[in-house]
């Protein structure tokens, strides 16, 4: 089998990690992650985004010196002052870095310039994403809840507009913001006051039922799935229809061994299921999900021949 | 200190069906906003909404009476089904709606396109929380009003209001989603039919209520639960942005919004004064004796701020859910 010519991507990291974490995993990844771009920026919290701030330079010349493309990500809910200033700062620098939008506010800064749009920016059809496309959107990563049929005839669209799709693959899946910290809240403080207890959790933190069902994970003002997304098994089927780049986002666990069993899957060199079963040695305690993509709730794991991993 | 100058705000009005939206014209709705039936409004319950026919109707009852009717087509049509949120869009322009209101940007580009003379607002499932989001698509579109999302202080909504070209709506009354609106996969993660592509929230379908042996009833949507409620509690509808969780730090508490209503009355005249020139009631899905109750209400509410006299809450008050109200984030950036 020949290899894939698909490209792996880092996504963003959602959660509030440790500066001296943050900026070792991205040199890590720059030496030894099988990866081809990796998305830089706060994407979640304002108030997260000075601590890492000083440290942007050395690590995107060492992800650039090691072959990878840095793109900048900007915040996916702008609202307040602050926001809007860290909207401005990253999206008003598309002169001197590709920026990923993830607001229509970022939109009204790039202002035409060539640009990607990220995953919390609406695009769920062809209209949609030939309005981007003429406005400058070169690469689109799709939101998470939309099934296989919708993601192919984008798929298909794309083509003829010349842009590029990505579908994220692995991660827990971004469910919902809000302007509300949760985080903050579940500490019984508030966004202002909130002190960084998001730190606490490097990969959220666990929502249970009342009956003691995990359900969710927080992050902040977002909230994201409490299984871990698990695409690994589809990415064929994804690339036929046209996505030609695959994103992991970051968890705390080992993302170069992650990252390197997704890339023998798709170069062919390693058959899903033997990959998933590696993966799970690895990744989160948490079962792996798939629903989106085959229509049903996002929760769920649906078989498509590894159903030994079902929740 | 009340303002001479101040304009009188139109008070947009729910209607989930013909019948709701005669009550509420009748009730002294300035506006009226409603669906067309299916996927294509973010209201997709069963029984509710208008055919094309009644729709038209419905228009020329309520533009007899000097009221606006506005058509929201507020949900995202996924690829491959665009036609269907197009042909409602014109449904709406054939019908004569005063306004169409949409959230995704493929349709916002195709009202641009082939309506431009028709009058557009942004829907409040656009989620544009930021002036420079509403500009991007007042300048790209032609958006003449935004529905602002529920997450604003009153002081954000003046400072947006001297930022934008365009006019206000803003929610004063019913139910709040904590979650960024047009952004929120919850309900879809539990139950695999989407808020943002089938226009359904929570759907009837997949809740259920549970009698557990120690007497507390369980609400459940889908495969998980929502809430508990003891011996003297209201049961909620099972909302997942309004239930009760464990986390490591709190149990049994709700992590994003305790089940309350919004209520805006004592606010009206700071609403006026920051620039919003529509009061938007929340509640297609309700009955028709509610609709009633609280357009008559702040019909009332809102002629006494004009005239500078203090707006009765008593009626409001006894309307909203599980008889507890919120200012929500309109008041203090403390909620958030």
């Amino acid at each position: 089998m020949s290899k894939s010519t698909a490209e792996l991507t880092i996504g963003p990291i959602l959660f509030h990690w440790p500066v001296e974490t943050k900026r070792d995993f991205y040199f890590k990844i720059a030496d030894e992650a099988p990866v081809d771009t990796v998305y830089l920026g706060e994407v979640i919290c304002s108030k997260r985004t000075p601590f890492f701030e000083p440290h942007y330079e050395e690590v995107v010349t060492r992800l650039e010196n090691a072959g990878k493309r840095v793109v900048f990500s900007t915040l996916a809910e702008v609202t307040g002052k602050l926001d809007r200033k860290v909207a401005q700062s990253v999206a008003g620098g598309a002169k001197d870095f590709f920026v990923e939008a993830n607001d229509v506010s970022a939109l009204w800064y790039l202002d035409g310039h060539p640009h990607a749009i990220g995953p919390f920016l609406n695009v769920y059809n062809e209209d949609t994403l030939g309005f981007l496309a003429r406005k400058g959107a070169r690469h689109v990563t799709l939101p998470p809840e939309l099934p296989a049929s919708a993601i192919a005839a984008l798929g298909k669209e794309a083509k003829s507009l010349n842009v590029s799709l990505e579908v994220q693959v692995y991660g827990r899946i971004p469910l919902a913001l809000s302007a509300r910290c949760y985080h903050a809240r579940a500490h019984g403080r508030i966004k202002d006051t909130c002190r960084f207890v998001c730190e606490e959790d490097p990969d959220g933190m666990d929502l249970k039922t009342l009956e003691g069902e995990s359900f969710l994970t927080i992050n902040g003002i977002q909230t994201l799935s409490w299984p871990c997304l698990n695409l690994m098994n589809d990415m064929e089927e994804m690339q036929n229809a046209g996505i030609s780049a695959f994103r992991l986002s970051p968890h705390s666990h080992d993302m170069i061994q992650t990252a390197r069993l997704f890339r023998a899957v798709l170069d062919g060199e390693m058959d899903a299921q033997k990959a998933t079963a590696h993966l799970k040695e690895i990744a989160l305690a948490v079962p792996f999900s798939n629903g989106f993509y085959h229509g049903r709730e996002g929760y769920k794991w649906v078989d498509t021949g590894v159903s030994f991993l079902s929740r | 200190m009340n303002q001479p100058h101040m304009q009188k705000p139109e008070l947009v009005c729910p209607a989930g069906t013909p019948a709701g939206l005669r009550t509420a014209v009748d009730a002294g709705a300035d506006a009226v906003y409603c669906g067309l039936q299916g996927p294509t409004n973010a209201r997709n319950f069963p029984g509710l909404n208008f055919t094309p026919q009644e729709l038209s109707q419905s228009i020329e009852y309520a533009h007899e009476k000097g009221a606006k009717v506005l058509l929201a087509v507020n949900s995202f049509p996924p690829a491959g089904r665009t036609q269907e949120w197009k042909d409602s869009i014109d449904t709406g322009v054939q019908s004569h709606a005063d306004a169409i209101i949409v959230a995704d940007i493929g349709m916002a580009q195709y009202m641009a396109e082939h309506h431009p003379d028709q009058r557009l607002h942004l829907s409040v499932q656009a989620g544009a929380s930021s002036p420079e989001a509403i500009k991007f698509y007042c300048r790209e579109f032609g958006v003449k009003r935004v529905v602002l999302p529920r997450i604003l202080t009153v002081k954000e909504i003046s400072d947006l209001h001297a930022e934008i070209p365009c006019e206000i709506e803003a929610f004063i009354f019913g139910n709040i989603g904590m979650m960024a609106e047009g952004r929120c996969s919850l309900s879809s993660y539990a139950t695999g039919l989407s808020t943002n592509m089938d226009g359904v929230c929570s759907p009837a379908s997949h809740i259920r209520y549970e009698n557990k042996k120690d007497g507390s009833l369980v609400s459940k949507l889908g495969d998980f639960t929502i809430d508990c409620f003891h011996c003297g509690e209201n049961a909620g509808y099972p909302t997942i942005c309004k239930g009760r969780y464990d986390a490591k730090t709190r149990s049994g508490y709700y992590a994003f919004e305790e089940p309350v209503s919004l209520n805006l009355t004592r606010l009206l005249p700071d609403l006026v004064q920051a620039g919003v020139t529509a009061l938007k009631i929340e509640g297609r899905q309700r009955s028709r004796a509610y609709v009633k109750a609280v357009v008559h209400a702040f019909r009332k509410a809102v002629d006494a701020c004009m005239e500078g006299r203090e707006p009765e809450m008593d009626t409001l008050l006894a309307l909203t859910e599980g008889h507890r109200e919120t200012q929500g984030a309109f008041r203090t950036k403390a909620w958030r």
